[in-house]
């Protein structure tokens, strides 16, 4: 991701705002105005887009009218708190917006608030998940580098997911958090809401179950997602289980590679292939260490989304299986059933090739590595006996 | 019988061991160089075939056996014996065939043979044996003496004692080896007849005690000196290998999980199914392929390790010298101060405190008769002694000689050894990462399908 220096101009243009969500207020002045330009042209940010998504995103039949990328993350101390903004980008053609670029700043909150203001609108839908509040198993130090990298890639993702949804996408709050300078004036409920419904509505449903008959549907996807809740669980496990014993590895190696060098102190003849040995177990570290690095940053993150998917899609199944509108629920939620799994098997896919290459490269790179080392040993000897024809 | 295939043709050079044909070019290049430069005289192994006993006859450590018998103290025990053959190698050349002659030997009676080398030959770097107990283990179950691997790499590194031996310039003219290799009854008998084991037990006790030497060759301290820390720096070496080794395994076994979810996953998907199913079968072949892998590595650390334990051999090189030279100078300083009291009793005039000078002193001189018979019985210690010191400055004169030659030897042996180990080490790497391609490669392929 590239890192523009673009001041956005937060100081000058305050909105009015109407309180009915319904009325799409804004003014002119919440684009650019500080006349700076984007060294991005469109064709250049789908470019970037392609890297994080898959082609076949797009052969849903609509062009892509909308391009988003979340960047930039900067830390902003106040009295009160330390967080982190992220810069938000939009690039649209699309007739409902007023500019064709916008660029605002985030925070995780504001996510939070954007994703439950969907989930509230369109029960039914699925919605994809945010990463999570806190961070997990104390794999990562909260506001590490790490951490905000990998959180600022899975909020493009959301972005992005949503943006594609042929749904979501034209919802007025998530336009509202794409171009709003401000957004606070516009957050009336807070993220917690939601959840605290889910669960009032979750223990009626244990009490009502079996009474009504749920429709067949229904009931193979409950059970569709609770097996791929457990599975995608699973391969997340294995992956962190892999990453684990990767780590461990490269530290042994670390270790193994002086011990040549030590014993080439000690020779004459032997010094140099000694080193060159320790060189070699070297350079297969480094690559070791980036391939640790891929697996997660890029594969562990989607698998970890994906296990957040099946618990709230769990949650959403059981809560719709309730509702009275069972029809109507049941088409939208249909529709929006074979869109999901179409990204999952997507993402899913996109991830796995993009380790598999991975792996094939780290090979690749260290194979190279021990050819060459091949090659400097082999050449010694015919030298020699060059030399003794001579004499 | 390919073992034998592999003996043959490594039959001409000093250097005796198993190998891929590919280092056969990398061993013949460098034998022309080696007789250069060294002093032709002592390093005669290449001039001619049959020079050395392993050039007149076939040597191979063909199986291992397990037998149970009866052992010194009636208890019942279980051990391997290995199966020595040999041919005569001018049967071979001409084309014949001829079934070789065998007979079964026990490692304890390797180590009766070591031993009694290197008693017998204290200045050479004697050629040491593979390790009595599985160290520098990787996984627990190669640390068992029964495991197959294990008696399998034992067999090798027995053979491989046998080659070295066999083509060494000086201990391949050994009757006992020869009886070792031909006899299999009355053997242990011969050796013990030899005597050596008194000499060992006192070699031992000098080997441990601890003396100091005036003036010992400077580069026999330096070899000492670079002999422990060559067995310093071999073990870390073996260590982290082992350590990283077993990670690797973790690594790569790990991997075999995703085999057993993705079978499970792709039942319950439409889609992804086939292509979800394929990728975990070579998933389950990626976890399986570490166990060769690793095998394989272990012959890598058996060849350091044989170093390891050639360090050793080369401190007790250098700590015989040490003892020799020790002795000399002892010898001479007895001489001395004996030469020193004949002066003494000569001329009456005392240069050092004795006693016997104090009692003089004090309760008067000897007699002349006694002075005359302590002057004579010193003359005949001066004598012997003279004759003791001449000995010994043969002894440690011909014995750094002689070891000198052969460490040079080793030197050059080592370099060559360990650089073709390195270079093997790189040869499976490359290998592995062949393997690695291909799984992920194939992986790759099925993801696509998903």
């Amino acid at each position: 991701m590239s890192e523009h220096t673009v001041p956005a101009d937060l100081s000058g243009h305050m909105l009015d705002l109407d309180e009915d969500e319904d009325l799409e207020v804004f003014s002119k002045s919440t684009s650019l105005a500080d006349g700076s330009s984007m060294p991005n042209s469109p064709s250049s940010m789908v470019n970037q887009y392609r890297l994080e998504e898959d082609d076949e995103e797009q052969q849903n039949g609509n062009t892509k009218d909308i391009f988003i990328t979340v960047d930039n993350p900067e830390s902003h101390v106040t009295a009160i708190e330390t967080f982190i903004m992220y810069r938000v980008l939009t690039k649209t053609t699309r007739s409902e917006f007023d500019s064709c670029e916008y660029e605002v700043h985030r925070r995780y909150q504001d996510f939070l608030w954007l994703r439950s203001k969907l989930e509230e609108n369109y029960p039914t839908l699925i919605i994809h998940p945010l990463p999570e509040k806190f961070v997990m198993k104390g794999m990562v130090e909260r506001f590490s580098n790490d951490f905000i990298e990998t959180r600022r890639k899975a909020l493009h993702r959301f972005l992005n997911k949503i943006s594609e949804h042929p749904i979501l996408s034209y919802n007025q709050h998530f336009k509202v958090f794409l171009t709003a300078q401000e957004l606070a004036p516009h957050r009336k409920q807070s993220a917690g809401f939601l959840s605290r419904m889910g669960e009032t509505v979750r223990a009626v449903a244990n009490s009502v179950r079996g009474l009504s008959s749920r429709p067949e549907e229904f009931t193979l996807m409950q059970e569709y997602l609770e097996n791929f809740s457990n599975k995608i669980c699973s391969v997340n496990k294995v992956t962190q289980r892999v990453i684990k014993e990767q780590r461990e590895y490269l530290d042994e190696l670390k270790q193994y590679s002086p011990t040549y060098v030590q014993w080439a102190g000690l020779e004459g003849e032997l010094a140099e292939p000694l080193k060159d040995v320790a060189s070699c177990v070297e350079r297969c570290s480094k690559e070791t260490e980036e391939q640790i690095q891929h697996l997660s940053q890029v594969l562990l993150p989607i698998l970890h989304e994906y296990v957040l998917c099946g618990e709230t899609l769990k949650m959403q199944v059981e809560v719709d299986g309730l509702a009275d509108r069972v029809e109507m629920a049941n088409n939208a939620l249909k529709g929006d059933w074979s869109h999901w799994q179409n990204s999952m098997r997507t993402d899913l896919k996109s991830a796995f090739i993009s380790t598999a290459e991975k792996n094939v490269e780290y090979y690749e790179k260290c194979l190279a590595v021990w050819e060459l080392f091949l090659l400097s040993q082999r050449v010694e000897p015919r030298k020699e006996l060059d030399e003794e024809d001579v004499s | 019988m390919t073992l034998c295939a592999c003996v043959l043709a490594h039959q001409t050079h000093q250097e005796e061991k198993m190998s891929e044909d590919g280092r056969e070019e990398l061993v013949g290049t460098d034998d022309d160089s080696e007789n250069m430069a060294v002093d032709g005289s002592l390093n005669n192994t290449m001039v001619e075939e049959g020079c050395t006993l392993l050039g007149r006859m076939e040597i191979c450590v063909a199986e291992a056996e397990k037998r149970s018998g009866k052992n010194a103290v009636n208890m019942q025990e279980t051990f391997t014996v290995y199966l020595i053959e040999t041919r005569p190698m001018d049967a071979v050349a001409d084309g014949r065939n001829p079934a070789p002659d065998s007979l079964w030997r026990r490692y304890s009676e390797f180590e009766l043979l070591r031993n009694y080398l290197i008693v017998t030959y204290p200045y050479i770097v004697v050629p040491p044996l593979p390790e009595k107990r599985a160290e520098f283990v990787w996984h627990k179950l190669s640390a068992d003496n029964m495991d197959p691997d294990f008696v399998e790499r034992r067999r090798v590194g027995l053979e491989n004692f046998l080659l070295r031996v066999a083509s060494h310039p000086v201990l391949s003219n050994d009757k006992i080896l020869y009886h070792f290799l031909t006899e299999e009854q009355g053997w242990k008998e011969v050796v013990y007849e030899t005597g050596f084991q008194a000499k060992a037990d006192s070699w031992l006790r000098a080997l441990s005690a601890t003396f100091r030497v005036r003036n010992p060759d400077k580069r026999f301290m330096e070899m000492k000196q670079y002999s422990d820390e060559l067995q310093s720096h071999a073990s870390q070496l073996l260590r982290a290998r082992a350590k990283v080794a077993d990670r690797l395994y973790g690594v790569y076994k790990v991997h075999g999980n995703y085999g057993r979810v993705f079978s499970e996953w792709s039942a319950i998907e439409r889609e992804m199914g086939d292509g979800l199913q394929s990728a975990g079968h070579h998933m389950d072949a990626y976890a399986a392929s570490i166990d060769d892998i690793l095998e394989e590595e272990e012959h890598y650390a058996d060849q350091l390790k044989e170093y390891l334990f050639y360090a050793e051999a080369l401190r007790a090189v250098c700590r015989k010298h040490e003892l020799t030279q020790f002795e000399l100078e002892m010898a001479s300083q007895d001489l001395i101060s004996k030469k020193q009291q004949r002066e003494e009793l000569a001329t009456g005039i005392v240069r050092t405190f004795s006693f016997k000078g104090m009692t003089n002193k004090l309760f008067g001189q000897e007699a002349p008769e006694q002075r005359e018979a302590r002057l004579k019985l010193l003359e005949e210690l001066i004598v012997e002694g003279e004759e003791a010191v001449k000995e010994k400055t043969v002894e440690c004169e011909e014995h750094v000689e002689r070891a000198w030659v052969d460490m040079q030897r080793f030197k050059e042996q080592k370099d060559k050894d360990l650089r073709e180990a390195l270079i093997n080490f790189a040869v499976m790497q490359i290998s592995m990462c062949k393997k690695g391609i291909q799984v992920w490669s194939n992986a790759k392929e099925c993801f696509l399908k998903m």
